[in-house]
């Protein structure tokens, strides 16, 4: 049995073909085309005949991919959305989408902000106004709406009024409505976390159209055999259907796939990854085999969001920057590149820029296409180069550390050619052969969860037997979803009290992941 | 007189992160409070002190509670019309115009909000020039002015008016019923008269914000001089320190955050260190052993490249920032200002020497 993984970048689609044990047998990188379909088409058959495994035997297929952000940032294909608030009286001052762009506000037919919503303790604001719920489903119904963002005040602290909502727009507008409901995609900071579930409700179309194409891409390519996922940003995978209902969960799903395949192929669970691509560098942090999460909030195509996102710094470096002198003898590297065409612009390649990879292939780090054509480069000059190169990168890696002391590095991606592997602030610098791959080996090793979410009065159930009861059913969960029992773990775990509830309630949630079947 | 809308709202919000010296909250849910405001109910009219009359009754408006329930609930939109309702009430006549009482951090946002949704002028003046974290510590404690009456109220429609023996008193009971009310409220505090505002507020804080913030924003246009220079000159600001943040130190005491953020320089600083106190807002600067500035003049830290604040709770192992001092409002230079938030009162034993002095031959520089 083997295993596909398939990682499709703003730049290139790479694809990566693993065994049972988790080696890679062969791995293909290959341009992102204009129909990402006809560029998964191309990177499957490339890595299909380079390894000759024959496609019956390929049981699962993973896809990592950056069209959310994508259609976000371009404001393709974007659904048109209805808007519930739950939490009348409170936040009625901050009506929905009050800061975004107007070409992006444009996707919300009709918002409505109702009575409800909670307190921080729990304690209702008010009682949840159905009527005027139905009411407003009733119009979106009527407008041929298809697509629902529903949020609460302090629904994080207890979703019911959110989930009743979505069950009374199941009710009123049909099964076939999507509904997006905030607790479950982002966290604290009610503008924050409505701001994702608009996103996620928009995106709908376009994830419905990415599982289809997917799906459809690999039955033409005759791997008819294969469990299809899609790689989520906190490095698990969902389903198919899990992806439609959470389309923005996909989100950054590349530089985790990155740092997770990083982290693998070093067999390193803590550590700064370094991605280097053609254009830019995305330095992120492996915690314990987990890319560590971002504590600020992210901004997505303008909007700010909270929902889960890795901590990730981006800066302008790649294999193709380009290296100038300036007049006063000082050299510079990025943060422009010549990015994709590096094949026909490089000195290397035969063209007439100066890009980092020349410095590489001129101070003797890498051979890669003609180095005669280097050979005219001043030493002196490249070395300061070099020295730009160091310079940036390893005051990024000083960024990303929360102490002074020196962490283990991981170089990946196809640019780490042009590094140095001696880096001040790096106690070890690895690189590995399959390193350029590294996103679509994370995307195949990715692993399966399961969570747990319930309140529990610990009145009635001691705390300590309420936690242990929801791991072992988190646990269970995973294993439902395909984990592989004796590799499943508690990756994530909540309870928060809730004062004002009946009894002595908390709300518990637990999230176990394992390695897939 | 002039108009505020969302654009200038844009920058006072900018300006007041940086007036927070640290602290005063992300203005980020006041700002869309105000938007929100100017949206439904058109811009406000924001008047010069001197544009109101003597006897008019001006009322500062402000939240309290925690930021992070204001994040989730954010204001109903209704609480001003009430506490409209229950201060002229108390006082027998109309209030003139809002006020903020602090133009540090989020509270700088609030009242542009009450001002829009009452069709009430704001006025150009607050009570500090800056953000401080006790009730007592505004310019208008100097000229005799009282915290009380204070009016709370809440999203749901709740409303009451203290009048209390001390400011303990005021904070214990304004603290126990913003929690019953869920843990944040609108409040309105040191109601007064045009001709006290005048004579003890900042003037023209709003405008300065939002010269601050527009600076702030366009500082990369600048061409025939560094962004950093340019930036230290429309702010008037002295430079301190430059470095990269090498440890934070935080502890949470009474309700207050208390730390400590210790800096190794780069650039033209690079060998040096320097480290800055903290109580929610910056204290002291030090570099190399020297104290450079000290409260009440404001001490920043902004990004080395966007100059954009940087608030104590987003201080960071590894950040760069630049440090600098900004002069206080001339009030607090005063003996009984100083008493009130001058470098003793926060238990740092040393006299109050104005930045400007401090820096002189030393080692910041404007």
């Amino acid at each position: 049995m083997y295993k596909l993984g398939i990682d499709v970048g703003g730049t290139n689609t790479d694809a990566v073909l693993i065994d049972e044990n988790l080696n890679v047998i062969a791995s293909v990188k290959q341009h992102t085309s204009e129909n990402i379909y006809d560029g998964i088409l191309d990177a499957v058959r490339a890595v299909l005949s380079e390894s000759g495994v024959d496609r019956a035997e390929i049981g699962q297929a993973m896809l990592g991919t950056t069209q959310c952000t994508n259609a976000i940032v371009e404001r393709k294909n974007l659904a048109p959305i209805g808007i519930l608030r739950i939490g009348a009286p409170a936040s009625r001052g901050i009506p929905p989408m009050v800061d975004w762009a107007e070409d992006l506000q444009a996707i919300a037919v009709k918002t409505a902000v109702v009575g409800g919503g909670f307190e921080y303790d729990g304690k209702e604001i008010a009682p949840f106004d159905r009527a005027a719920a139905k009411a407003f489903f009733g119009e979106l119904k009527a407008e041929g709406i298809m697509s629902v963002a529903i949020s609460c005040v302090f629904s994080t602290v207890r979703s019911d009024h959110e989930m009743e909502a979505a069950k009374l727009c199941r009710e009123i507008m049909g099964d076939d409505v999507h509904v997006s409901v905030s607790s479950e995609i982002g966290s604290m900071g009610l503008i924050e976390r409505e701001n994702a579930t608009i996103l996620n409700a928009a995106l709908y179309k376009v994830a419905r159209s990415f599982t289809e194409g997917f799906a459809q891409s690999l039955v033409d390519e005759g791997i008819t055999n294969a469990e299809v996922y899609l790689s989520q940003n906190d490095g698990t995978l969902m389903t198919m259907e899990y992806a439609r209902r959470y389309p923005i969960l996909t989100i950054a799903c590349g530089p985790t796939n990155s740092i997770r395949g990083a982290s693998y192929l070093s067999a390193q669970k803590n550590a700064v990854v370094i991605d280097v691509g053609g254009t830019t560098t995305d330095l992120g942090v492996i915690q314990n085999g987990f890319p560590r999460e971002s504590g600020v909030a992210v901004t997505i195509g303008g909007v700010r969001t909270n929902f889960r996102m890795p901590d990730v710094v981006s800066i302008g470096l790649g294999g193709g920057s380009i290296v100038r002198e300036k007049e006063d003898g000082t050299v510079t590297v990025g943060p422009d590149s010549v990015g994709y065409r590096i094949t026909e612009k490089a000195l290397v390649f035969g063209g007439d820029t100066c890009t980092a990879t020349d410095i590489a292939v001129r101070l003797g780090m890498t051979d890669l296409g003609d180095k005669s054509l280097v050979a005219h480069l001043d030493e002196a000059f490249a070395k300061k180069a070099m020295d730009a190169i160091r310079a940036l990168c390893e005051d990024s890696i000083d960024a990303m550390k929360v102490s002074s002391e020196d962490v283990d590095v991981i170089l990946v991606g196809g640019g780490s050619i042009v590094l140095p592997e001696d880096l001040a602030g790096a106690k070890s610098v690895t690189k590995h052969a399959h390193g350029g791959v590294a996103n679509a080996i994370g995307s195949a090793i990715s692993k399966v969860s399961g969570t747990y979410e319930q309140l529990i009065d610990y009145n009635e159930t001691p705390r300590e037997e309420a936690l242990a009861k929801a791991r072992a059913e988190a646990i269970e969960l995973a294993v439902a979803a395909g984990a592989i029992r004796k590799t499943v773990e508690i990756i994530d775990a909540e309870d928060v009290p809730l004062q004002y509830y009946p009894g002595n309630t908390a709300r518990v949630k637990i999230k176990a992941a394992g390695d897939l079947k | 007189m002039r108009k505020i809308g969302i654009h200038e709202i844009e920058d006072i919000a900018l300006g007041a992160a940086l007036l927070g010296a640290g602290g005063g909250g992300d203005p980020y849910v006041g700002k869309l409070v105000a938007i929100g405001a100017v949206k439904e109910c058109g811009p406000v009219t924001l008047l010069d002190p001197s544009e109101v009359p003597d006897d008019a009754l001006v009322v500062p408006i402000a939240m309290m509670g925690a930021p992070t329930v204001l994040g989730e609930k954010a204001i109903g939109g209704d609480e001003y019309k009430t506490l409209y309702d229950t201060v002229s009430t108390f006082y027998g006549k109309p209030i003139y115009a809002f006020m903020p009482i602090e133009a540090g951090g989020v509270n700088s946002m609030l009242p542009i909000a009450a001002a829009a949704r009452l069709g009430l002028p704001l006025v150009d003046c607050d009570g500090m020039g800056r953000a401080f974290p006790e009730l007592q510590m505004v310019t208008f404690t100097i000229g005799g002015g009282s915290a009380t009456p204070m009016a709370l109220v809440d999203e749901k429609g709740n409303s009451c008016i203290f009048r209390t023996v001390t400011n303990k008193w005021t904070e214990e009971l304004a603290r126990s019923v913003t929690m019953a009310c869920g843990g944040s409220v609108s409040v309105s505090l040191y109601a007064m008269e045009g001709k006290f505002m005048k004579e003890y507020g900042v003037h023209g804080i709003v405008s300065r914000s939002e010269r601050l913030g527009s600076a702030i924003r366009k500082v990369k246009e600048v061409t025939d001089t560094t962004p950093e220079e340019a930036f230290l000159s429309i702010t008037e600001g002295f430079r301190l320190f430059k470095g990269k943040i090498a440890d934070v130190l935080r502890e949470v005491r009474g309700g207050f955050n208390f730390g400590k953020v210790v800096l190794d320089g780069i650039g033209d600083y690079k060998g040096q260190q320097a480290f800055v106190e903290f109580q929610n807002e910056n204290l002291t600067a030090n570099v190399n052993g020297e104290l450079l500035a000290t409260t009440p003049d404001l001490i920043c830290l902004v990004d080395t490249e966007t100059f954009t604040p940087v608030p104590t709770d987003a201080l960071k192992y590894g950040k760069r920032v630049m440090v600098i001092g900004l002069k206080c409002f001339p009030l607090w230079r005063t003996e009984e200002g100083l008493n009130l938030v001058g470098p003793r009162y926060f238990g740092v034993d040393t006299d109050y020497i104005p930045l400007e002095e401090r820096c002189k031959g030393g080692n910041g520089h404007v």
